[in-house]
């Protein structure tokens, strides 16, 4: 049967009509071959345009559509969507770029209008050899996996358990609270950790939907979304225990800048040099009481913030997030452990930008703690005090403060085996090392690979609300395939052409979806058409032009390409 | 260059005014020059006047504010870019200017003749590099016409000689390197000297070039464009030559000595070890170390041209500090690797210690004391 085609040009409000003649574009279209009818519309996306489209559907018959208004990133799931419910299979849609790749990049307009009619020629070719696809569903094994027993991976395991789901929740160590464990209070309520935390983990531990594993790593996965398959070996015992899930949340957590890689900071060489962390321990031990720290009666306590943050000296070109509180907070706790002694904070910037933070700020201060603005440049010794050279940018004079304690205010970086955690899970990296998500602003909890969501510092600095904000969203996020008990897989695939394929392998080597293994009996190779993504990088490898992408076939590319040359 | 280039030039627009470099500035304490405030004038005023900023010609070049910067700037660079502004201008301490006629003239800052360079190797039985080696030993401007650098060099040959290293000089073809015309803002003159030098050094094809200077070897190593040879600076060569065993340390030296990290050399090129595992390898030296060594070394204030700029910023150097902590540690001999380093802080020794105290040497001489 002969297709029939409807072409829709969109104006885009005057995004492309202001640059393409788009009555002319739709005039040309009508006179191409198979076009049974062509149209245009101010917003071929909205509610009218799209009701257009599924009239014509309906009545005219039409076999195949184009749409030629943006990206296809952009409304190709809103079209294919629209011509399904007007009865045709969503992939005999075709969408011709004539905004992003025409009327934004050109000025003059008939030469934009030109090129529009020749995307429009194009995708109406290739519509004509389109083939209808199937999306598949699969079934998706009803546990999740957490990776992490810090706050972060504990909330999201608590989270996903309550709903009713079978949860195991990984953690390296063994036991379960992270770096909350060698915290003395919270920022900016001055709440004591400890007792959040026993309540935390007692819930995790008494759960019964909770499969706890302690001193246990993940050392092998595989599968996909719905279907994963997970090795964890447990250190004490060296048992390996294979477990299979539909959905995993990544919450490996952080490590603390090491502060050695500052040299002129003299921590490591000199005692009382120490980091935010060791302060948190000193806090809360035997080794601050009755108004004295070490037994002395400390005169003077420096606090110097972004050691390791904001940096690039040190590769650490962002901002840690939590050090300008957390630093605030200790500033006050010294201040009321010691009323006498002289606090400063040194700073280059101070980011109070969260709730209750810049009120905080103000309370610290209130209570005489002195901010001078000048980050230090190097730390030595006078007889038993430390002198800290810096300058008072806001006087513009170089300062020389002595000091009896000075703590650094030690930002927070990837993971060192955060490589490791990232090449098991497929997981790419931000430029600054932390694991990346889907999207910057839209997809804040999703990982790159579908099934697999990030929570806490492993996807960027955080503090205690932050993280568990986004625990509690990954946690949401990986319910979603585990309530609705099977996932769409993509339709567009790889398919061998077992007459052809020699078996070499060569698609499997290249392939990073482990798509491609070779078949056992007969000797070619085969497609796990769940695993595969559709990115079409075997067909171009594969030597024997054995295997071609459906929707992207050579016949259907090579149609697009003769009408533009 | 004009003071509005700065910004793109030099990325000016990138400094968060954290104030790490002028808060680790040595000059700092003594001196009104704030590298910060300078980098902010210039962003804010494209019309900046830098004709009144003598303070310019304090800075020693030392690095500490570019090892220091949060944001990847170098302002040790960029004092250097303003100083060409004066330079172009004819704004130039008179000592520096004659400095830089010398070199001009007659290759080195020192007003001294060309065809004296090599007489401090008179009698020692130096080969010319003309005759063929293996190593090129680059001697310096101060350690050839200097007395009291010449010792240095004296040191090294006898050394040099003990390990049998088949080694020339290039006598009196050598010309000043054009590190410190390069840092009192004289690009034009560098370029020319490193046009010079490399013109000749093209002519010997030797396997490494040993230089005396953490300054030339700074040069050599990274501002040089198209130098195919491998340099060293001898801190690096001879703490090889001792740990293949070709140079034995036998005799004791029965002394307490601590050790200043040149800035050319430890700051600006990471080379901490090589010093210090020379003096360690010399039998009965204790060896001390200064509070404020390595990465936190004080700078003596001899680079930068500072060893020409009379006038400027006239107090004490900062030498008479070292010095002091020195003698604090309980130091009898305060070594170091650098013709600058040794002069400044030898003259600050006689001042604050006296003839007969702290007693200041070059690594080398040491070396020889064991030998």
């Amino acid at each position: 049967m002969a297709p029939r085609i409807g072409v829709y040009i969109c104006h885009c409000g005057v995004n492309i009509a202001a640059t393409v003649d788009v009555e002319a574009v739709t005039q040309f279209a009508q006179g191409l071959p198979s076009v049974a009818i062509a149209r245009d519309y101010t917003y071929m996306c909205s509610d009218p345009g799209q009701a257009l489209m599924k009239e014509d559907i309906k009545k005219l018959s039409l076999t195949k559509v184009v749409v030629a208004a943006c990206s296809p990133r952009m409304h190709e799931p809103t079209f294919r969507a629209t011509i399904q419910e007007a009865g045709l299979n969503p992939y005999c849609l075709e969408m011709a770029n004539i905004r992003e790749q025409c009327s934004w990049v050109h000025e003059e307009k008939e030469e934009a209008t030109r090129k529009a009619m020749q995307l429009v020629a194009a995708a109406v070719d290739k519509a004509s050899l389109l083939e209808p696809l199937t999306e598949r569903r699969v079934a998706v094994t009803s546990a999740a996996l957490v990776i992490g027993g810090g706050i972060a991976g504990m909330q999201a395991a608590l989270d996903i358990a309550n709903a009713g789901f079978q949860v195991y929740l990984v953690e390296k160590e063994a036991r379960l609270g992270g770096h909350l464990t060698q915290l003395d209070k919270t920022f900016p309520t001055l709440e004591p950790v400890a007792p959040l935390l026993a309540e935390e983990i007692r819930e995790v531990e008494r759960h019964p939907n909770i499969d706890l594993l302690t001193s246990t790593e993940v050392t092998g996965v595989e599968g996909y979304i719905g279907n994963f398959k997970v090795k964890v070996a447990q250190r004490t015992t060296d048992l390996i225990r294979e477990i299979e899930v539909g959905t995993i949340v990544v919450a490996t957590g952080y490590d603390l800048f090491d502060a050695r890689l500052k040299p002129e900071y003299g921590y490591g060489m000199y005692k009382n040099v120490i980091t935010g962390l060791e302060f948190e321990r000193l806090a809360s031990s035997s080794d601050s009481k009755e108004g004295k720290i070490w037994g002395k009666e400390l005169q003077d306590v420096v606090f110097i913030q972004c050691v390791g943050s904001r940096d690039k000296s040190v590769g650490q070109e962002y901002c840690s997030r939590i050090c300008c509180m957390y630093t605030a907070k200790q500033a006050l706790l010294v201040k009321e452990m010691l009323p006498q002694a002289r606090v400063t904070v040194l700073y280059m910037d101070v980011r109070a930008y969260g709730k209750g933070f810049e009120e905080f700020y103000d309370l610290v201060r209130g209570e005489g703690v002195i901010y001078r603005r000048g980050n230090p440049s190097e730390i030595y010794k006078r007889g038993e005090r430390l002198v800290i050279r810096a300058e008072d940018t806001l006087l513009g004079e170089p300062i020389q403060l002595e000091a009896d304690l000075v703590v650094l205010a030690t930002g927070i970086t990837p993971r060192h085996d955060s490589l490791k955690i990232a090449n098991l899970l497929k997981l790419p990296r931000s430029p600054d090392g932390f694991f990346m998500e889907a999207h910057p602003k839209l997809r804040p909890v999703d990982a790159v690979t579908e099934g697999i969501y990030l929570a806490g510092c492993c996807q960027g600095p955080k503090d205690i609300p932050d993280t568990l904000a986004q625990a509690k969203a990954a946690a949401a996020s990986a319910m979603i395939p585990l309530c609705q008990g099977q996932v769409k897989v993509e339709a567009i695939t790889s398919i061998i052409d077992e007459e052809l394929c020699s078996g070499c392998g060569i698609c499997a080597e290249i392939c990073v979806y482990d798509a491609l293994s070779l078949h056992e009996r007969k000797e070619v190779m085969s497609i796990n058409e769940v695993l595969c993504k559709g990115c079409g990088a075997c067909a171009v490898a594969c030597p024997s032009k054995a295997i071609k992408l459906s929707h992207f076939t050579p016949a259907q590319t090579l149609a697009q390409v003769y009408a533009l040359v | 260059m004009e003071g509005r280039d700065l910004i793109q030039a030099y990325r000016l627009f990138d400094c968060i005014q954290c104030g790490r470099c002028t808060g680790g500035c040595p000059l700092s304490l003594k001196s009104r020059f704030n590298i910060r405030r300078l980098i902010y004038e210039a962003l804010i005023d494209q019309d900046i006047d830098l004709q009144s900023k003598e303070v310019l010609w304090d800075c020693t070049t030392c690095a500490t504010c570019t090892l220091r910067c949060p944001k990847g700037l170098d302002p040790t660079d960029i004092v250097i870019g303003m100083r060409s502004i004066l330079v172009d201008r004819g704004r130039i301490p008179p000592t520096i200017r004659d400095a830089l006629k010398s070199l001009a003239i007659r290759g080195n800052p020192l007003t001294m003749s060309r065809e004296e360079r090599a007489d401090w190797a008179e009698g020692l039985g130096v080969k010319e590099i003309s005759e063929g080696a293996e190593v090129l030993y680059f001697v310096c401007c101060s350690a050839s016409y200097d007395p009291r650098a010449q010792k240095v060099a004296k040191a090294l040959v006898q050394a040099f000689k003990k390990a049998n290293v088949d080694f020339g000089i290039l006598g009196n073809e050598e010309v000043c390197c054009g590190s410190e015309a390069r840092r009192v803002g004289e690009s034009g003159l560098f370029e020319m000297l490193q046009e010079m030098t490399l013109e000749t050094l093209k002519q010997y094809p030797v396997e490494v070039m040993v230089t005396t200077s953490p300054h030339c070897y700074n040069a050599f190593k990274n501002e040089y464009q198209g130098l195919a040879i491998k340099v060293q600076h001898y801190t690096q060569f001879v703490a090889g030559l001792i740990e293949e065993g070709k140079l034995p340390l036998s005799k004791e030296v029965k002394r307490i000595v601590t050790y200043q990290d040149p800035c050319f050399l430890g700051k600006q090129n990471k080379i901490f070890e090589e010093p210090r595992k020379i003096l360690r390898s010399i039998p009965g030296l204790e060896v001390r170390e200064l509070d404020r060594s390595r990465e936190r070394s004080l700078c003596c204030e001899g680079g930068g041209g500072r060893m020409w700029a009379e006038g400027t910023n006239p107090e004490e150097r900062l030498a008479h500090t070292r010095v002091q902590e020195a003698i604090d540690l309980g130091a009898e001999i305060l070594a170091t690797a650098c013709p600058f380093c040794l002069l400044t802080l030898e003259d600050a020794a006689k001042t604050v210690a006296g003839e007969g105290g702290l007693q200041v040497m070059d690594i080398m001489e040491l070396v020889v004391e064991a030998l």
